[in-house]
Parts: C-alpha cells; sequence; structure tokens
C-alpha cells in the first residue's frame, strides 16, 4: 500500500515537474519569436477577433448582471443598516474595477477563447499539423503562439475596460429603478471615492491573467495526446488550471499592487 | 545524399529503430517497407528530425542534424525536405489554396501574385480542380491526400518524404499518386523515400526496398533481389502480402 502511494506521489510530482519545465521552454521560444521575426499580422488579428470581438456578449451579460445583482444586494443591505441605500455607486464601482471585472472577465475568456485555442492546437497536434508546419519552413511557435499570446494581452484589458462600464451600469439600472438612488448620486459616490489607482488596479492584474491564460492554453494545447479524447481532456484541464490560477494569482497580485501601493 | 549512421530511437517501451546504417543516394526513390508498428514512420520522422533520435547521425547533404539542437541549422535542412504525412496534416483552418500556397509563403521568394497560377498548376498535377476555395473538412480522404501532397511539391524540394502515400486511397487515386511519385523521380531528380506497408508499390516504383523489422533493415537491396531475399521476415512479408516466397516469385 506504502508503495503505491509513494509511487503515485513520485508520478505526480515528476508529472508536474516535467510540466513546469516544458512549459518554461515553450515561454523560453515565445518571448525569443516575439522580438525577432516577422510579425504575423493577419493572424494576430484573426486571433484577436476570436479570443476579443466573440468574447462581447458572453462578457456583457456576465458583468452587466454581476453589476445588478451587487447594486441589489449593496443597496438592501444599506436600507437596513441606514435606512437609506447609500453608496451603492461607490460599492458597486470599487468591487467592479478592482475585482469582479478582472477576475470575471479571466475566468470568461479563459472558459471560452482559452478552451478555442487548448482545442485548436490540441487537435493541430494530434493531426500532425504542428509537424507540417515545421516542414513547411514555419516555426509553430512564430506561426501559433506569438499571435495568440499578442491577442490575449491585448483584448483581456480591453474585454475588462468594457466589462467595468457594462457593469456599473447594470448596477445604476438597479440603483435607479429599484432603489430608487438618481443616476447622478449613483455616478457622484463612484466619482467622489474613487480614483484612477483603483482602476489601474485592476487594469494591471489583466496582463497577468491573460499571460497566464495564454500559457496555460497553448501549452495544453501542444502536449494534447490521444485523438480526439485528448483533445476533450486537455480542453478541460486548461479551462479548470486557468481558472483556479485566475484566484490565486488574483491574491497574490492584489497583495503586490497593494504593497506598492496602487 | 542522406548518410544514416548508427540511427536509435526508442519510445518508453520499446527501441523502435535500433542502430540503423544506410545512404540515401542522390535521385534515388528509396523505399522502406515492414509491417504496421515496426517504425517506419518514426524512421523518416527522425530523417528531418521531427523526432529526436537517441543517437546516430542523420548528415544530409554534409550537414549532421542528428543531435544538433540548433533550430536554425534544424530549419535550413529541413528547406529541401518535403513530407507527406499519412493522413494529409492539411491546415483546418486555411483553403486548400492557402494550404498549397503556404510553403510558397515561407520558403520561397516567389511574388504573391505567381501563387495562384502554381497552385491550379500542382493541383491539376494531381488530378484536382476548381476546388482552390475549399476547405479541407469538405475534401474526401483522397482528395485530402492530393492536395497534401500539391503542397509538399508546390516549392520544388529536393527530397520527398512520403508516409503511406496510398493508404485509404481508391485503386485509381492510388494509381495515379504511384505514377507521381515516380514522375517526380523521373522529371525533376527528387530524391524520394517512401514508407509503406503496400510491398507491391515499393517493388514496383522504388530504385532501393529495404525491410524494417524490429527496429533494423533486415534487407536493402533492388527489388529484383529484394524478392530473392533469403531473410524469413521479408520472406513472410511477401507472403502475406500475395506476393509468395521469394522462390515463387522468381
Amino acid at each position: 500500500m506504502k508503495y503505491y502511494i509513494s509511487e503515485a506521489v513520485g508520478r505526480g510530482v515528476l508529472g508536474l515537474a516535467e510540466a513546469l519545465g516544458s512549459a518554461a521552454l515553450m515561454l523560453r521560444s515565445v518571448l525569443y519569436w516575439l522580438f525577432s521575426s516577422r510579425f504575423e499580422l493577419s493572424e494576430t488579428i484573426k486571433q484577436a477577433v476570436k479570443i476579443g470581438v466573440d468574447s462581447i456578449t458572453v462578457t456583457a451579460l456576465t458583468s452587466f448582471f454581476t453589476g445588478m445583482v451587487l447594486a441589489l444586494q449593496m443597496g438592501h443591505s444599506m436600507k437596513n443598516l441606514f435606512n437609506e441605500p447609500m453608496y451603492v455607486g461607490t460599492m458597486v464601482a470599487f468591487s467592479m474595477l478592482k475585482e469582479l471585472g478582472p477576475v470575471l472577465t479571466s475566468i470568461v475568456v479563459a472558459g471560452r477563447a482559452g478552451a478555442v485555442v487548448t482545442a485548436e492546437i490540441g487537435t493541430m497536434q494530434v493531426t500532425e499539423q504542428i509537424d507540417a508546419l515545421y516542414t513547411l519552413g514555419t516555426n509553430p511557435t512564430r506561426y501559433l503562439l506569438v499571435p495568440r499570446y499578442i491577442a490575449f494581452m491585448i483584448m483581456l484589458p480591453l474585454l475588462t475596460v468594457f466589462a467595468d462600464f457594462i457593469g456599473v451600469a447594470g448596477g445604476c439600472l438597479v440603483g435607479v429603478v429599484k432603489l430608487g438612488v438618481s443616476p447622478a448620486v449613483y455616478m457622484d459616490d463612484i466619482y467622489t471615492y474613487l480614483g484612477v489607482s483603483d482602476f489601474m488596479h485592476g487594469f494591471l492584474k489583466t496582463f497577468f491573467f491573460a499571460f497566464m491564460i495564454a500559457t496555460v492554453s497553448c501549452h495544453k494545447g501542444l502536449t494534447t495526446k490521444g485523438g480526439a479524447e485528448g483533445v476533450g481532456k486537455s480542453t478541460t484541464e486548461a479551462v479548470v488550471i486557468s481558472m483556479v490560477l485566475v484566484m490565486v494569482l488574483d491574491y497574490f497580485i492584489s497583495a503586490l499592487l497593494v504593497a506598492v501601493g496602487v | 545524399m542522406i548518410e544514416i549512421k548508427g540511427l536509435v530511437k526508442t519510445f518508453p517501451d520499446k527501441r523502435v529503430i535500433d542502430g540503423i546504417t544506410v545512404d540515401i543516394r542522390e535521385g534515388e526513390l528509396f523505399s522502406v517497407i515492414g509491417p504496421s508498428g515496426m517504425g517506419k514512420s518514426t524512421f523518416i520522422k527522425c530523417l528531418i528530425r521531427l523526432l529526436k533520435p537517441e543517437s546516430g547521425q542523420i548528415v544530409v547533404d554534409g550537414t549532421d542534424i542528428g543531435s544538433t539542437t540548433n533550430e536554425f541549422t534544424l530549419a535550413k535542412v529541413r528547406r529541401s525536405f518535403a513530407y507527406l504525412f499519412q493522413e494529409g496534416a492539411l491546415f483546418d483552418s486555411l483553403t486548400v489554396f492557402e494550404n498549397v500556397s503556404f510553403g510558397l509563403k515561407y520558403l520561397t521568394d516567389i511574388p504573391k501574385s505567381d501563387y495562384p497560377k502554381i497552385v491550379k498548376e500542382k493541383l491539376a498535377l494531381v488530378g484536382l480542380k476548381d476546388v482552390e476555395h475549399l476547405k479541407p473538412a469538405e475534401l474526401s480522404v483522397g482528395m485530402k491526400k492530393r492536395v497534401s501532397l500539391a503542397r509538399s511539391i508546390a516549392f520544388a524540394p529536393k527530397y520527398i518524404l512520403y508516409d503511406e502515400p496510398t493508404t485509404g486511397l481508391d485503386p485509381v487515386t492510388t494509381g495515379m499518386v504511384k505514377d507521381l511519385i515516380t514522375d517526380m523521380r523521373a522529371k525533376l531528380g527528387i530524391t524520394s523515400v517512401v514508407v509503406t506497408h503496400d510491398m507491391k508499390l515499393a517493388l514496383d516504383i522504388s530504385t532501393r526496398v529495404a525491410m524494417l523489422y524490429n527496429g533494423k533493415f533486415v534487407e536493402v537491396s533492388e527489388p529484383p533481389k529484394f524478392r530473392q531475399s533469403p531473410d524469413p521476415a521479408v520472406r513472410e512479408f511477401m507472403r502475406i502480402s500475395h506476393l509468395g516466397t521469394g522462390d515463387a516469385a522468381q
């Protein structure tokens, strides 16, 4: 029994070390090709559309209803405490800009675009299309990974800004219609108590999230084995790992940003 | 010329290539035959370093790529190769036109305005027309293979590696591919390495045939001599390929 447990632990540790090692090698290759090759503009635009534009609807819906429910909960809590829905705008905007906007958008993008990237690269891997790229004079890192990294790094922050606005607008709608807060008061609460640093706190985090989602999605795609079943497995793993890492990274980056005063 | 010396490739559970040494001469059509799962595809993937061998030399026109980790050396050597994959390996997201012209963009300085003419010409060579706008998902298995062949020859390579070129094709297309492989060598002087389990194809088209068995080439010879091989593995494979034993073939 002991032998099997130690064998399983050993295999797990070796597997993790191998995955981290190959991800590090992939990252080295991405950084190399990012700064030293001809830019695949059309491929990057194609990926930006897939990752960003195609995620707009689901991001808008998620953030709009999150803003609405935040306003509803905060407003009723304030009513219970102070007999008046105070600071609804402040609390909705604060939550959206610093935490929920970046985190929810990253989770949506990891689940939608990250899954697409892993499935696409994974399918290319199991059908020898990645090998075909090598034989046609193209490095897969340059042709496949670099455009996806750039697209994630550009589109996720933009989507987050969009989600922040939509979330605040959703909160405003509930504030005005359900809680009787005037739009002017709602906006004044935001302008009075929120600064640029609050926005930057959330905005800067998205670059780390984008980089992490791109790395996990691409790496899982490239290491796919075993046909269609393998593609499904890699895709699921990529989404789960990305979502968990968004949460984990969120704490550590927030702590870092707080420490440096952002 | 491709010189292979002491090539060894192992996977965790098996030594697939076990010290192969062979020269593939300029302009020849060299076929590797053997039962499925014997490492034929592994062998040609090592030739172009899609797989890294554990040891041994692969010297292509004077450059040893057997153990190099230099990506530029590999990329430079790979430029002289075309590879026809077993399942075609066409890029799903690109049209037939974009697939066939892919190598032209990355491996040649040919102006883009010439691509349509070249693509049309190469597709005609493999018996296809008016398919440029289609995506691979809209093609049959045979058509995919032919498009893949057109993509392989579009940039006029020096060597072509064929991985099971006739598997999954109907008899008419098989005949066409067979003629095309021999034409590539006869008209353009392209050195070809064909990996197949189709013994008849190998004996019909090759200048030399090698039998891969248990990680080694148990016989490497010209087709007439190959037919007379005393090696038991060759004789057995000839028998199950309905080509008779060495004696019967005589």
